[in-house]
């Protein structure tokens, strides 16, 4: 077996981390102060990126993408998950890859522009009564001729404020057979200010400032038949053929910043000094950077080795949960514990660890919360026994 | 054609903290390995004058032992057209380092050599001076900017004075400061395709040049560790203080 990063992937992991360190550290306390990412720096950013060709290198190289292995797309998303998420995600898009279920014009409507970085996508699923349970959505698509008629309201939509288009999941009918009701989706696209269609601010909150979550509303929004992504009552199929790797894109991401996070501490424990010497060699301090040490070690091989499997074509929605559910708790642990050893000066905004601390919570909740990961993964353990 | 040569060399990377083996040798086992960074500018130098139309090839050359492919392959990265690996594992004294750079240029005479100010695992800076001198062309050495004009570069120097400017006849050798360049981010698109760029591989043998040992490492030292600091009040007190100690008159 072998652990070992090609030469190729130890030079993308390194411009990655360059450009994260001189692109996107600089901006973070801005971001971070005031909450906003203007849009002018966000132009620039993406630019660079752009330059760099670093946008959507998660994409295909037929589409224009960086055409990464999923091995190599996760090396990169760690580094790029080091920096305020606002600005590597807005800064350096990764557009959707359910973008890929584009056909005919939408490849150059929607498809094309996102990889070129002239038109960004966000995507709709969650809803007020609908979190965990997509199947029991309410927002709706009726048939209408040969157009839908959309009614319905979306929350938790991440960067619709910067978004040109959204990639929306809506009900178009129920399945009635089973013990309770369940909707079947299809997905759409449909352009922001489309009539009938509003982006409304979404709420504040503890993590990832600067990055928005928005409400979308849909009031009689008629879309004609061509918005449709995939095929009609195919919207959860689309969704799980082409999302199951953005769970892994937030498990490599809370690898880069746990990472952040243990070198803050590693710092902190050689410098800081008490009782006349530094407080790393305590073994209440040594020992929990050991710890957090060990645990970052085991999650990143657990994503890795999901991610190389996704590339065997062999991986498990199971192998994607253990992933996720072990990176957002190891970086919430990580961030924690960082945090106890800089003492009160961890509280403080002047450093990352109190932003990184605030970050973590979201991680083990958004993507599938971590009862959600350990549901499919017990399930995957007792299914094949009849349990 | 008009070729740029490049040197670049592996060192360890600029950020670790070099340590000594009990035995008074350097450690260097897991050491992050990097370019020099200088010859990352020396590069970035090379590849914004072919942009500018005024080369047709930017050759990197390396003298490393055979596992040094990784650095070559930044290079071809960042932008080399091709690259030349001198394989010769150990030590390389820098009148071998210029020796061997001679013979490359032999092979196919380039319009510039761009080299480093000097190496930073052991800061000799010398093979920009004794290349110049065996190849009997100008040199250009801590470079701060190049412009080309045709037969000749305008090139400004940063020396104790301030900076000064020099005229030089082409083809001839300069080695690059700080302040010429900030190399550029290598574009992800550009790592895909170094793999098919040309590599070459050469002995010192092939090159027809035998080399010699004639320096001799007598110890590796640590510096001195720094002393303990002491915080002054203002600005006056700094003065007073470092008149008191002699540093300033």
């Amino acid at each position: 077996m072998d652990f070992s990063l090609t030469d190729e992937q130890q030079l993308i992991v390194k411009t990655t981390r360059e450009f994260v360190e001189n692109e996107l550290y600089p901006h973070e306390k801005e971001v971070e102060d005031s909450g906003v990412l203007r849009p002018q720096l966000l132009a620039s950013i993406r630019a660079k990126a752009m330059a760099a060709g670093l946008y959507a290198a998660n994409m295909p190289t037929e589409v224009g993408g960086g055409g990464l292995d999923t091995v190599t797309w996760v090396l990169y998303e760690k580094e790029l998950g080091r920096a305020n998420y606002a600005l590597h995600y807005c800064g350096v898009g990764r557009p959707s890859n359910i973008l890929m279920a584009c056909k005919g014009e939408q490849r150059e409507r929607y498809l094309l522009p996102a990889v070129r970085g002239e038109r960004t996508d966000c995507l709709a699923l969650s809803e007020p009564g609908a979190g965990s349970d997509l199947r029991s959505m309410k927002t709706s698509a009726v048939r209408a001729g040969d157009d839908f008629v959309i009614n319905g309201t979306k929350h938790f939509i991440s960067h619709a404020d910067h978004a040109d288009f959204v990639i929306l999941l809506a009900a178009t009918s129920t399945d009635t057979s089973g013990k309770t009701p369940r909707k079947i989706m299809t997905a759409f696209l449909i352009d922001m200010g489309h009539p009938g269609f509003q982006v409304l601010p979404g709420y504040r909150n503890v993590s990832h400032r600067g990055y928005n979550n928005c409400i979308l509303q849909f009031n009689d929004c008629r879309v004609p038949a061509s918005a449709v992504l995939g095929e009609v009552g195919q919207g959860f199929e689309v969704a799980n053929t082409w999302l199951g790797a953005t769970r892994l894109q937030v498990a490599a991401c809370c690898l880069g910043r746990a990472d952040r996070a243990l070198e803050l501490a590693k710092r902190w424990a050689v410098d800081r000094v008490q009782f006349g010497q530094s407080i790393g060699k305590f073994q209440g301090i040594g020992f929990k950077l050991a710890d957090m040490a060990v645990e970052l070690r085991a999650a990143e091989l657990l994503v890795l080795e999901a991610a190389w499997k996704k590339d065997q074509g062999t991986a498990t929605d199971s192998d994607m949960a253990i992933a996720k559910l072990k990176a957002t708790e190891t970086l919430a642990m990580i961030a924690d514990e960082a945090l106890q050893i800089h003492g009160g000066m961890g509280l403080m905004s002047d450093l990352p660890l109190e932003r990184i601390w605030r970050d973590a919570r979201i991680e083990r909740i958004w993507d599938g919360t971590s009862e959600i990961q350990r549901h499919i993964i017990s399930r995957a353990l007792l299914r094949p026994l009849g349990g | 054609m008009k070729t740029i040569l490049v040197g670049v060399k592996r060192v360890p990377d600029y950020n670790v903290r070099m340590r000594l083996k009990p035995d008074g040798g350097l450690a260097t086992e897991g050491v992050k390995l990097s370019l020099n960074p200088f010859d990352e500018i020396a590069l970035e130098e090379a590849l914004r004058l072919k942009e500018k139309g005024l080369a047709d090839e930017v050759v990197a050359v390396t003298i490393a032992p055979a596992d040094a492919l990784a650095q070559l392959r930044t290079a071809l990265a960042m932008g080399a057209t091709r690259a030349i690996h001198i394989v010769h594992t150990g030590p390389v004294e820098p009148l071998d380092v210029a020796r061997l750079l001679l013979a490359v240029i032999q092979r196919e005479p380039p319009l510039l050599v761009l080299l480093g100010k000097q190496a930073v695992d052991e800061d000799q800076g010398q093979t920009g001076q004794m290349l110049a001198a065996l190849w009997n062309r100008p040199q250009a050495t801590y470079a701060s900017s190049i412009a080309i004009d045709g037969e000749v570069a305008h090139v400004n120097r940063e020396v104790d004075a301030g900076t000064e400017q020099l005229d030089v006849d082409l083809p001839a050798v300069f080695t690059t400061d700080l302040r010429l360049n900030t190399p550029r981010y290598i574009k992800l698109p550009d790592i895909m395709k170094a793999k098919q760029k040309p590599l070459q591989s050469l002995t010192p043998a092939e090159l027809g040049v035998n080399l010699r040992q004639r320096l001799k490492t007598v110890a590796y030292e640590a510096p001195p560790a720094r002393a303990k600091g002491r915080m002054v009040a203002d600005a006056a007190e700094l003065v007073s203080q470092l008149r008191q100690r002699g540093v300033i008159k």
